[in-house]
């Protein structure tokens, strides 16, 4: 395990990683959901001028 | 020239081109930063000065590359959109602001990180550190007055009019460790200049920067696509592509 420590820096140098790596991760899901919600949104509308 | 704006332009075009290049660049990107994590935590040797401390940089860069690139591509395109009247070019910029905001966040959050152990402080008020944080605000700014207009063509004219003005704060950003006395070190990586690193750190780090980039513009295809549909009303090819079950 020691491969994951960097001396005295661990803290700084993983707080960085993750937090970088949730925010890559955040896009991807937030970027999804809102495409999902306009899909969903977008053929309601379709449906209801279809009536 | 005209013909290729024109067919580029068109919602119908992007939603089937990007349909295609999106998993081609997520997985590009995976890759890339995969890589360039390994090579940045594991590969790559300890700075002489600031030892493990250093590989913050390997998060810290292409972030704040994110941010400023971000903003230069979401003012390219609400400059495009207010002076051809492109829909698209509007519905990219809006894409962007999100993208960037995130990325400009984690810049100034990782530069406080790294700034602690080496600075022996989380934030000074230095130029490249306020600069960076106006970029925040102007990104949330945009998001803000979009948010704030019904009208959605309206929204387009107004927001494309403060990314404009506020691309001057770009070079501000660039200029900013050179133009005034600052804690912030200065460009590690210049197109003019050799670069201050060794190959061996220099290498995950472009690999980092290019998987960031490949990761945004998979990202900015996604949230585009997202902008499209709420523009589109009553096309034909909507209907076609997401149907009306």
């Amino acid at each position: 395990m020691e491969f994951l420590t960097f001396g005295k820096y661990t803290w700084y140098v993983w707080s960085s990683a993750i937090l970088t790596f949730v925010v890559l991760l955040a896009n991807i899901y937030t970027a999804r959901r809102r495409l999902r919600s306009r899909v969903e949104l977008a053929r309601r509308r379709l449906a209801a001028e279809e009536v | 020239m005209w013909e290729f704006i024109h067919k580029f332009g068109s919602p119908p075009h992007f939603w089937r081109l990007s349909e295609g290049m999106i998993p081609w660049f997520g997985w590009i990107a995976l890759v890339l930063i995969a890589v360039g994590t390994v090579g940045g935590l594991w590969i790559a040797p300890a700075d002489y000065q600031q030892l493990d401390a250093f590989r913050i940089i390997y998060f810290h860069v292409p972030s704040a590359w994110l941010s400023q690139f971000g903003y230069v591509v979401m003012a390219t395109a609400a400059a495009v959109g207010l002076v051809w009247r492109i829909k698209l070019a509007h519905a990219v910029a809006a894409a962007c602001a999100p993208i960037g905001a995130s990325f400009t966040a984690v810049a100034l959050a990782t530069g406080s990180i790294w700034g602690k152990p080496m600075w022996g402080t989380w934030w000074v008020w230095d130029a490249r550190l306020t600069s960076t944080l106006v970029l925040l605000f102007l990104y949330f700014g945009y998001m803000a007055l979009r948010a704030a207009i019904d009208d959605e063509n309206r929204a387009d004219r107004a927001s494309a009019l403060l990314a404009i003005i506020g691309v001057i704060n770009i070079p501000i950003i660039k200029y900013s460790v050179e133009w005034w006395n600052t804690l912030h070190q200065p460009a590690t990586i210049s197109k003019l200049g050799k670069p201050a690193m060794e190959p061996s750190m220099l290498i995950p780090l472009l690999i980092m920067w290019l998987g960031f980039t490949f990761f945004f513009f998979a990202v900015l295809m996604l949230r585009t696509r997202a902008e499209i549909l709420s523009r589109e009303r009553n096309k034909k090819w909507l209907r076609d592509v997401i149907g009306s079950s």
